[in-house]
């Protein structure tokens, strides 16, 4: 039954990713503009440009021209960028962890925003307690992520100057790592000044991604506390003699908490998604970032390869998410 | 809960102010050579980084100061305004007839249109949507047509998710079965029984799109990428803004409270939309 599941899953997530990686290569292919005349000097001829066309494959046919690439993919090989000239699977790997690192940064801290918020609302439900904080994520869901970010660097980088608003790590800083994971390997390092250095630039950015998130959190999770909260279960709970902290702690929320996982699962690709102008509105150097740049640039291969790196990262997400649900809703599991 | 109680809550202030603003920023951009106190575009380094009308060395009729240029911010806010609101009306209502359409066929008829019109979803889905608009800008070029395509590329998937499941429901209830019945054909009974329950839901998510739209634009022209860098937009200033954010925090506060009371307001204006037609809120 779950392995059937897991299965179905697996191949619809290949057909969404092949079908992902038409539909950018067509919309690439379509445009305008010749992207090997602008890597040329002026003054290049009919004869060099036609030898470097040949060289990155763009004169034979859309379709001859996919699956050449294609097939290069299923085997590693995403092709060269055209304005960086270098493997563009090894500068979608360069930058990837800085991205992961900041969505999963922004991701915990949603997580225990919204979570706190949703206890707390649920506890003092009928209060101005709960008024105030149906207030608050109101106004943070329907505030996007670039706005919120843009209010963050003006109070804490202009009025109140505590946090870095521009880059990843303090360029005048000396680096001991050998992943790109920084923030990880820091701490592996024991070298906890890199690590509040990292966490000073990744703070801003990281709070402009999950406050939308952390306000969803906060709505569902206790809405579904609420709803369990008047449960036999848990009015026996009550009787027992436990705090009604505890009795949310240690009863409710294990079972109020999966519609709620399902949702946050669906709303960290939105989050991944949100970093692109996020890290651009920080000069974070992500991924999100460099797609910006090779957008720009018209840099096909980089384009191609960073936006299916996206889309591979989604849809493991939401088969992570799927198979997660499937195991820890007993009505799946014995199903 | 009664009717009248139900207008009320309805149509509370922050549906008013909501209302209001968008209704004043909305005259202000129809109306923008009449109440634009100068050029939007007139470059004058003598005046360069004023500062707002409060502070020392403001001059007068440049009410929230200039820019680097020296090109009032008042002006270039209120003509902004007319490419925002242009995209915001034109890109979502075309996602929304794209993405209501499929959204009907797929969940009214389902099965293999159902089946097909999903699996786009789900690729459209995979695709990070800033990424994905500034790609389809890039493709067709910049401009206000190239602007309000991609936005309507990519967001017709909102609508045709949620009345998808909608029109699933509304399907099942009796009164289509009874239409049936009585002899009507799918697509009359379609059209004529199922799309005007779905019709609320529409309205509620075209407010909410025309709010998402506006910062899609914002952030295409935060890019360089959305109309030609000479008119004036929100997100283009903006831009402006974040480099002088040092020297002249203005001309960034001003476009990003125009673009979060806007924002605000459309959701607002969408969610009480959403709560006055919603049968089970009802």
């Amino acid at each position: 039954m779950l392995l059937q599941r897991f299965l179905i899953r697996l191949l619809t997530m290949a057909i969404t990713l092949f079908g992902v990686a038409v539909v950018v290569f067509v919309v690439i292919r379509v445009a305008p503009g010749d992207p090997i005349a602008m890597m040329l000097p002026p003054g290049a001829t009919d004869a060099d440009i036609a030898r470097l066309r040949a060289l990155y494959g763009l004169d034979k046919t859309i379709v001859q021209q996919f699956f050449i690439w294609l097939s290069g993919v299923v085997r590693g090989d995403f092709g060269t960028s055209i304005s960086l000239r270098q493997d563009v699977l090894g500068l979608v790997f360069n930058r990837l962890p800085a991205t992961l690192e900041l969505a999963i940064v922004a991701l915990l801290m949603a997580v225990a925003i919204g979570g706190t918020a949703a206890i707390l609302g649920a506890r003092e439900r009928g209060t101005a307690v709960e008024a105030g904080i149906d207030i608050a994520s109101g106004t943070a869901l329907s505030i996007p992520d670039f706005l919120w970010g843009l209010v963050l660097i003006l109070l804490f980088g202009v009025l109140v100057p505590v946090f870095d608003i521009s880059g990843r790590v303090s360029p005048q800083l000396d680096l001991p790592f050998v992943t790109q994971f920084y923030l990880f390997e820091s701490v592996l390092r024991l070298r906890f000044d890199l690590t509040w250095d990292l966490l000073k630039h990744m703070l801003m950015p990281a709070v402009a991604l999950a406050l939308p998130l952390a306000a969803i959190i906060a709505q569902l999770l206790k809405q579904s506390l609420k709803e369990v909260l008047d449960l036999d279960y848990v009015v026996l709970a009550r009787v027992k003699g436990f705090s009604e902290t505890q009795v949310i702690l240690r009863e409710a929320l294990k079972n109020a908490a999966l519609p709620t996982l399902t949702l946050v699962g669906v709303q960290f690709t939105f989050l991944i998604g949100g970093t692109v102008i996020v890290e651009r509105l920080f000069s974070y150097e992500g991924l999100g970032n460099m797609a910006i740049d090779a957008v720009i640039n018209r840099d096909l291969p980089l384009i191609q390869g960073i936006v299916l790196v996206f889309a591979l990262l989604f849809v493991l997400i939401n088969l992570t998410v799927d198979m997660m649900y499937a195991l820890l809703n007993p009505r799946l599991r014995h199903g | 809960m009664d009717e009248a109680r139900m207008i009320r809550r309805g149509l509370g202030p922050r549906l008013w102010l909501a209302g209001g603003w968008l209704l004043l920023a909305l005259l202000a951009a129809i109306f923008a050579p009449l109440v634009a106190p100068q050029d939007p575009l007139a470059q004058d380094l003598m005046l360069e980084r004023l500062p707002p009308f409060w502070m020392s060395g403001a001059e007068p009729g440049y009410w929230l100061g200039t820019d680097s240029l020296g090109r009032d911010l008042l002006s270039r806010l209120i003509f902004g305004g007319r490419i925002a609101f242009v995209v915001a009306f034109a890109a979502a209502f075309a996602a929304c007839l794209v993405g209501s359409t499929l959204g009907l066929i797929a969940g009214y008829f389902g099965g293999w249109a159902d089946r097909i019109i999903s699996r786009i979803v789900d690729i459209w889905m995979a695709f990070p949507p800033v990424l994905f608009a500034i790609l389809l800008v890039a493709v067709l070029g910049t401009g206000l047509s190239s602007v309000i395509i991609a936005i309507a590329v990519i967001d017709w998937t909102r609508f045709c998710r949620v009345i998808r499941a909608e029109t699933m429901g509304q399907s099942r209830m009796d009164y289509v079965e009874n239409a049936r019945i009585a002899g009507y054909g799918r697509i009359g009974i379609m059209l004529r029984e199922v799309l005007p329950n779905v019709v609320p839901s529409i309205v509620a998510l075209l407010s909410l799109e025309m709010g998402i739209a506006v910062i899609v634009e914002a952030i295409l022209s935060f890019v360089n990428l959305s109309i030609s860098t000479d008119d004036p937009t929100w997100g283009g200033i903006i831009a402006e803004g974040r480099l002088s954010i040092h020297q002249a925090w203005w001309v960034l506060v001003f476009p990003l409270i125009t673009l979060i009371l806007t924002v605000l307001s459309f959701s607002q204006f969408g969610e009480a939309l959403r709560a006055r037609f919603d049968p089970v809120l009802r």
